[in-house]
């Protein structure tokens, strides 16, 4: 068990001006599940693209040695072909093509370029079951969800002799059930003696697997540490390099009267007319008041939350919204926008940001109006307004003139919070504002929808981590199939209280 | 250097000492893609200037560029904003082609009485190319008809109507010289002419023609006030910015640009000076392409045509209405399109069934190579226009050379490969 099935020694990598990786070292035992934890832009992801030749041979310093042998790989194909497999966090799968021709995609059991669909399938299968996944090898990728489609990901890995696994934040989009599974299925596999490495700003789930965890921050590596000393507060001082006491920012909150109030809201599928996605839905917010929405994925919280904003989900939309008691228009999204509503999308890449334009123009789009007159824009306001915002959410670029899609996760989100800060909502509905980002930004975050609570705005959390609700929320609301099924002050819930209140919901349901 | 006003936050101090230079090169790097193109016409015309022993720059000749190309660059300008939006026009040749036999149709054969004069013509005409637009634009608006396919029907559509209004291959002509000054006209001369050099008289008493050089004294007044104003209004956004604490790009950078442009147009100003003055066409086109840059670069319209095309779905949920802004670009286009046909008609003095054939190509090639995205999102007018101009010098430089027509097209399609690999590798090496 003992021998060294990787070693990358001295890893220097620069891009034009910046230095991305000094001197990196990293060390992965045969058989055991590594992990590489960092903040967003520590270097994480470039190690990887250098350990998987993305970046070739020649445009970095120092050795990578795979089972005792020096690697000077030209390209992908070379590391795939001795055994290293890299899954990246935005999924590589074609959406129209089956799961047997996605796992065999450009490697199909073929004779003479005739594919031989029975054994390609036959084969198909039997990887299926190795990762656990109970699905018809013809059943279209589109037609699964995101976590099955990891689980695809994986059996096309193994279906290339894989020694070694990478694993690029490979539970960002999953649901806690689906994460569970996929990291016992990691553990199954590290029973059969496979060795993967792990990328993950999940620390629970680290915590969980990992054999070791080596830390990287600034493009260096800060330290390697053994199973005994894995802790989540060991393993964030070190990737910060600071201690978090405490991961959310302390407030007091001051609760004022009911500004925002949803009654009997009700929303239809937008395609399956007769599937009623939410149902009967009532809420309200305080003022000055942070209100969580907590619930497993696919629960409608994000249906409920895209609905109410300018009726951008479902159909046959009933039901009643006002803000001071006076009844809203929500029709439309600029309507939405005109009564003071906003709504941070859970995805921010697809339905957030403009990606190839820079955070100037992204940071006033909601709101044009704020930086002209008659459709005229003043670059001076636009400009003073855009430096204004990244300095209040601390965006970190060289200017605002950087495009967007060249952040890192964290950066991006404060560009499309920023966005909505612009627009001057009294209502904000935040969707996942921390996905995918690391312990630094999100403490950001939180930072700055504290602030806006004692600014005395309402807002709307939705969120899947429940650690992240309970700490900065004044009150839940449970979500499960379209339905609240629970409502507590976060001073006296508990992640338990929670999951009791899902599952009583459920049993609801089969009653 | 930094000329930030505001404070820095504590843990951007080290960043934001280092911004003024970096803004200075940004400013360079990112505008390189406009300078280089620019460039890169000016390198293609002295190119042709000597291969044609000089008759490139004859103001006769230049006179001509610009006649023959005006009609690319006006249906570019709308093609541009299509093509930011996200979508594409196969239909602008044949439009234009339908509103030009309409056009004629309306002057020469219908009775229509006072209604065949040509404002009016020309007035009902851009409305109908509007309806156009609103028709094409309609169905991939509301109904998400990729703009491929609509418009490819438009294409073949408005070519039939074309020439089954023109009754078969016939053509349709000749059009009253007042429509066709839209054309081949010039600019009165109100000052009057200046006479430096006297022109030669022969023996017999006549004088020789093109000898000497007379000046066309509007042109030069215009051209004089256009030349002040560039250099007047960039100055004062420099130092609306500079006021503000932005650094925008180096000073010396800001005047060579500045009297490097002034002294390019001051030179072509004074050839159309010593020839009959400012074409007509030259004219509307100028006004177009000053009002589509300040619709890009500075309403809240344009920013929103950026933005649909950049992200759609991110620009729906900021609250644009993306429908309806592409049923406007398609309006636009309609209107353009239109306009080029009247253009094009003017030019020939007839209304024939193959007017602007194939032109939609000319026109989405003049985009792209003027650095617009296919993906949408991305693309310059100055980018377009430039783009058009290349596309319309290689045209003329060629003729004038002897090229064979199929050749030509050979070089074009190489020019058009050429500038978009380069836009991609300069993207990728970014």
């Amino acid at each position: 068990m003992a021998s060294t099935i990787l070693e990358m020694r001295d890893i220097t990598k620069t891009f034009p001006g910046v230095k991305a990786l000094s001197n990196v070292n990293l060390s992965v035992e045969e058989g055991e599940i590594h992990a590489i934890v960092g903040e967003n832009g520590a270097g994480k992801s470039t190690l990887m693209k250098v350990l998987s030749g993305v970046y070739p041979s020649g445009t970095y310093d120092g050795q990578i040695i795979f089972r005792g042998q020096e690697c000077n790989f030209k390209g992908i194909h070379d590391s795939e072909h001795i055994g290293i497999v890299i899954i990246h966090q935005e999924l590589a799968l074609v959406p129209m093509l089956s799961i047997t021709e996605n796992i065999f995609l450009g490697n199909e059991h073929a004779s003479y370029g005739v594919i031989d669909w029975d054994a390609n399938e036959a084969r198909t299968a039997a990887l299926l079951k190795k990762v656990g996944l109970n699905e018809d090898p013809k059943t279209l990728i589109t037609n699964i969800g995101v976590g099955k489609q990891q689980l695809v990901e994986i059996a096309k890995a193994l279906s290339k002799e894989v020694k070694l696994l990478i694993l690029d934040e490979p539970t960002a989009s999953l649901s806690e059930k689906d994460s569970q599974a996929l990291l016992d299925l990691l553990l199954e596999f590290k029973r059969q003696g496979m060795t993967s490495i792990l990328i993950s700003h999940k620390l629970n789930e680290v915590n969980r697997v990992a054999d070791k965890v080596t830390v990287i921050r600034d493009g260096r590596t800060i330290e390697t540490l053994p199973r005994k000393d894995i802790s989540e507060d060991r393993i964030i001082t070190s990737m910060v390099g600071r201690s978090l006491d405490d991961r959310y920012p302390p407030r007091e909150p001051q609760i004022g009267e009911v500004i925002f109030e949803v009654k009997d809201w009700s929303v239809y599928h937008p395609i399956h007319a007769e599937r009623q996605v939410i149902k009967n839905v009532n809420l309200n917010v305080r003022k000055g008041e942070v209100v969580g929405i907590a619930g497993l994925m696919g629960a409608g919280r994000t249906e409920f939350a895209m609905s109410l904003f300018g009726r951008s989900y479902g159909r046959h939309i009933t039901g009643e919204v006002s803000l001071h008691g006076k009844p809203l228009d929500l029709s439309s999204v600029s309507k939405a926008v005109e009564n003071r509503i906003a709504y941070v999308t859970e995805d921010r890449k697809t339905y957030g940001l403009n990606l190839i334009d820079h955070i100037k123009h992204n940071v006033t789009l909601a709101n044009l109006s704020g930086v002209s007159s008659r459709g005229v824009i003043d670059d001076m306001r636009e400009m003073s307004v855009a430096n204004d915002y990244r300095k209040k959410t601390n965006i970190r670029a060289s200017s605002v003139y950087q495009l967007t899609g060249n952040l890192s996760g964290g950066n991006q989100q404060k560009v499309v919070l920023s966005k909505w800060l612009f627009a001057d909502p009294e209502v904000l509905i935040l969707d996942e504002p921390t996905r995918g980002i690391d312990v630094g930004a999100k403490y950001e975050i939180y930072t700055i929808i504290a602030r806006l609570a004692a600014e005395g705005k309402a807002i709307i959390v939705i969120s899947s981590e429940m650690p992240e609700l309970l700490g900065i929320t004044d009150r839940i609301y449970v979500m499960n199939e379209g339905r609240i099924v629970g409502e507590m002050a976060a001073s006296d819930a508990s992640q338990e209280k929670i999951m009791r209140a899902i599952v009583r919901g459920e049993g609801k349901k089969a009653s | 250097m930094s000329t930030e006003s505001a404070p820095a936050p504590q843990s951007g101090t080290a960043e934001d000492v280092k911004q003024g230079p970096r803004i200075a090169v940004s400013a360079l790097t990112t505008n390189l893609r406009e300078y280089g193109l620019i460039i890169a016409l000016i390198v293609i015309m002295l190119f042709f200037q000597y291969t044609t022993s000089g008759t490139l720059f004859k103001p006769v000749n230049l006179s001509n560029l610009v006649q023959q190309n005006s009609f690319i660059i006006v249906m570019a300008l709308g093609m541009l904003l299509v093509i930011v939006a996200g979508y594409i026009d196969l239909s602008v040749g044949s439009v234009a082609g339908f509103i030009g036999a309409l056009a004629a149709m309306m002057m020469v054969i219908w009775p229509l009485g006072i209604f065949s004069n040509p404002l009016v013509v020309s007035i009902v005409c851009l409305i109908v190319g509007a309806l156009i637009g609103a028709a094409q634009g309609y169905w991939i608006a509301y109904h998400k008809i990729p703009s491929f396919i609509v418009t490819l029907a438009g294409m073949l559509i408005f070519r039939g109507i074309c020439q089954a209004l023109l009754g078969g291959g016939s053509s349709v002509g000749p059009l009253p010289d007042s429509f066709k000054a839209l054309s081949s006209g010039f600019i009165p001369d109100v000052i009057g002419p200046l006479t430096l050099i006297p022109p030669t008289v022969n023996a017999a008493g006549k004088t020789i023609v093109g000898s000497g050089l007379t000046l066309h004294m509007t042109t030069i007044v215009l051209g004089l006030i256009a030349v002040l104003a560039y250099a007047y209004f960039g100055f004062r956004t420099r130092r609306k910015r500079e006021r503000h604490g932005y650094e925008a790009e180096p000073f010396p950078l800001f005047v060579i640009k500045t009297l490097v442009g002034s002294a390019l147009a001051l030179f072509l100003v004074f050839q159309f000076a010593s020839y009959r003055g400012l074409p007509v066409v030259l004219l509307v086109m100028g006004v177009l392409i000053s009002l589509f840059v300040f619709v890009t670069k500075r309403m809240t319209i344009g920013r929103r045509i950026y933005a649909m095309g950049g992200n759609a779905k991110a620009a729906q949920l900021s609250g644009i209405n993306t429908e309806r802004l592409t049923l406007l670009v398609f309006i636009n286009m309609g209107v353009l399109s239109a306009l080029g046909g009247l253009i094009i008609a003017a030019r020939l003095g007839q209304a024939v069934p193959a007017a602007g054939l194939g032109s939609e190509l000319d026109v989405i090639a003049a985009v792209f190579i003027g650095g617009a995205s296919a993906m949408g999102g991305v693309g310059q007018v100055i980018g377009a226009v430039v783009g058009g101009f290349i596309m319309g010098v290689m045209n003329n430089g060629m003729s004038i050379m002897g090229v064979n027509v199929d050749w030509q097209q050979v070089v074009k399609g190489l020019v058009l490969l050429g500038a978009v690999i380069f836009d991609v590798y300069n993207k990728n090496k970014a």
